[in-house]
């Protein structure tokens, strides 16, 4: 799997460079400012690209802003946001597209290597993926969520933080086949019909992040 | 203006001509008694304390004429020096302090022409007013006196019904005047107070001086305290985690031949506190600067804070671009400061927040539908938001009658800086 990273820290870089090696990623072009990323990204079209939202030259929002530009110029192009902090605001602007594809996580997530490289994967096969902190931030503005039951809550926090139905099931201990009855539930719940199937899931997402 | 706004701006200056006419009165006796206090003075024991009371009282009048000043749009700021510290009331210190401040003896030298003043203005407004009602309410009185009666305006003598009528159009229009021209009396009156009841220009710069130590003191302080937690914070808090997970590496380096399982468990927790520390500095950092205020500034911060908020938050926005840092930083922490206390105090529902800049000033209104009642001289919370925008000259006001809604309006002097590049 092809991947681009931007980082502005050497050793961050070079330790994730390291991180994905290990685990068979193939690493196309590592990245240390702003202004090079979007040509990389328009260039080497890779599998997943795994951004730090804070870069130089201004050192404010410009991996968040070239992800963002990237993914309307290569619709659905899986991108993986790192920061030293979460925003719920920035995870909603990832989303905008409603592409899929979207990862944010705290870049201290790394450190749990088999969740992080399970992550990068899930949002390079188009999931999505937000940190559990910025789901928190979410869930705590209870208003468009109060039909739902405690059970629900719970799926729909793993949902949002990238698991898939069958970790959902593991992590509550209860059978798939309950899990996506819970998930249908929720979407009934939040008025999403079942027509636009794919993409359902990053569409309850996105609701709470524009609650 | 509408015409419904003027006709209730002319009244409210009719009626405060009234009332300047009848606080006019009070002058000469006010006077008087300052006079007698400045004969008395010198009397031991009783003459300082009297002398002290008359001029209370006198300070008491110019109060009162300086916040009708500043109500009616012409603001006159206290212009006395402050009390010196040592002073107690009636020693001879206080004594001085009060005599020596020229502000005293304008305050005096004002109650005489003042009062004449207001007299000679506002019986005009009465007059003009009160001939114009007159003309008004003619046609009633001339039919109940029974055509007894010597004319108005142009009918003189009014000599039958018909020309008893056109009094009613002739009395609108003096009215009307009197309305007009009620407010415009007012404001010479209190211009002419202004010139003896505002500070001079000595007495502001002393003022400002004054304020300015004040709030540079509030300023130093605060970033005190401030650097002192931080201090504590890293101390107690991430270096002291940081110190524990090297020793917890240490220890798993020697078991990890002998008891791989151990050196393991060992690892895991050392990551499990790296965790912590990394919290733990995240929201330090937080505390001091948050970064989506370094990233977006002002308005984006503004909108990060209030998707986080369990209280709906809608943000209004008008700002053309970056502002300086340091600005940007004190309006944030005290626009989240005031959220929090929504949260915290007010049981509401909704909240919103206004964000602007016109004229070199910067606005920012916080509002919120809940219970009102909160009240700055009480919450420390409050008086932290003054003293922080204290240090940058901005100001905080708060409207929260009981029941709601509370508003918080701050202000804060500003240039924006050059749109970014």
């Amino acid at each position: 799997m092809r991947v681009v990273i931007a980082e502005d820290l050497t050793l961050l870089r070079d330790g994730l460079t390291r991180l994905l090696k290990a685990f068979d990623f193939e690493v196309v072009d590592a990245i240390d400012n702003g202004p090079a990323l979007l040509p990389a990204l328009l260039r080497h079209r890779p599998d997943v690209a795994i951004i730090d939202v804070r870069l130089p030259p201004t050192q404010t929002d410009e991996g968040l802003k070239a992800a963002i530009a990237a993914r309307t110029q290569i619709p659905g192009l899986p991108v993986l946001v790192l920061s030293q902090h979460v925003e719920p605001l920035y995870a909603r602007e990832l989303l905008t597209d409603q592409a899929g594809g979207v990862g944010y996580l705290l870049k201290e997530r790394v450190s749990d290597v088999e969740q992080f490289v399970a992550t990068v994967q899930q949002v390079a096969g188009g999931g999505t993926a937000f940190d559990p902190e910025v789901v928190a931030q979410m869930l705590a503005r209870r208003e468009p969520l109060a039909g739902l039951t405690a059970r629900e809550h719970e799926v729909l926090r793993l949902i949002a933080e990238g698991r898939s139905n069958a970790a959902v099931a593991a992590q509550l201990f209860i059978t798939e086949k309950v899990v996506s009855k819970h998930i249908n539930n929720i979407f009934t719940k939040l008025r999403m019909p079942p027509s636009d199937d794919d993409n359902r899931r990053v569409l309850a997402v996105l609701m709470f992040l524009n609650a | 203006m509408t015409i419904r706004g003027r006709v209730r701006t002319g009244l409210s200056a009719v009626a405060d001509g009234l009332f300047a006419i009848g606080l006019a009165l009070l002058n000469p006796a006010v006077l008087g008694l300052w006079l007698v206090g400045l004969v008395l003075g010198p009397v031991p024991v009783l003459g300082p304390e009297f002398l002290g009371l008359a001029t209370t009282v006198v300070r008491w009048r110019a109060d009162l004429e300086r916040r009708i000043g500043t109500r009616a749009g012409v603001p006159m700021r206290r212009p006395y020096t402050p009390r010196p510290d040592p002073a107690e009331v009636g020693d001879r210190q206080w004594l001085r302090w009060l005599l020596t401040d020229p502000a005293t003896w304008r305050d005096a030298a004002w109650l005489l022409p003042g009062a004449l003043v207001a007299i000679g203005l506002g019986l005009l407004v009465l007059t003009i007013t009160g001939y114009g009602l007159a003309g008004v309410l003619l046609v009633p009185l001339w039919l109940f006196l029974g055509g007894i009666w010597f004319g108005y305006g142009l009918f003189w003598p009014t000599t039958n019904l018909a020309e008893a009528w056109l009094a009613l159009p002739q009395g609108l229009v003096v009215v009307t005047v009197g309305l007009i021209v009620a407010p415009l009396l007012r404001t010479v009156n209190l211009r002419f107070a202004r010139l003896f009841l505002a500070p001079t220009r000595g007495a502001e710069l002393r003022l400002r001086v004054a304020h300015l130590t004040e709030s540079r003191a509030g300023a130093i302080d605060a970033q005190a305290v401030e650097l002192r937690r931080i201090e504590r914070d890293l101390h107690d808090g991430a270096q002291a985690r940081m110190v524990a997970v090297g020793m917890t590496i240490g220890l798993a380096e020697r078991l990890v031949l002998r008891d791989p399982a151990a050196a393991l468990k060992l690892l895991a927790e050392a990551r499990a506190t790296s965790t912590t520390a990394l919290v733990e500095l995240r929201h330090l950092v937080r505390g001091i600067h948050p970064p989506v205020l370094a990233e977006r500034g002002l308005e984006g911060a503004v909108q990060a804070l209030a998707m986080s908020l369990p209280v709906r938050t809608t943000v209004t926005s008008h700002l053309p671009s970056r502002l300086d840092t340091p600005v940007e930083s004190a309006l944030y922490f005290a626009v989240a400061e005031t959220l929090a206390n929504v949260i915290r105090h007010s049981n509401a529902r909704t909240a919103w927040v206004t964000l602007r800049h016109t004229g070199g000033v910067l606005f920012a209104e916080v509002g919120d539908d809940g219970d009102g009642g909160a009240d700055p001289r009480h919450g420390t919370g409050l008086q932290g938001i003054e003293r922080r925008l204290d240090a940058f000259d901005g100001t905080m006001s708060v409207t929260s009658p009981p029941g709601g809604p509370t508003v918080v309006t701050m202000e804060l002097p500003c240039v924006s800086s050059s749109p970014r590049t």
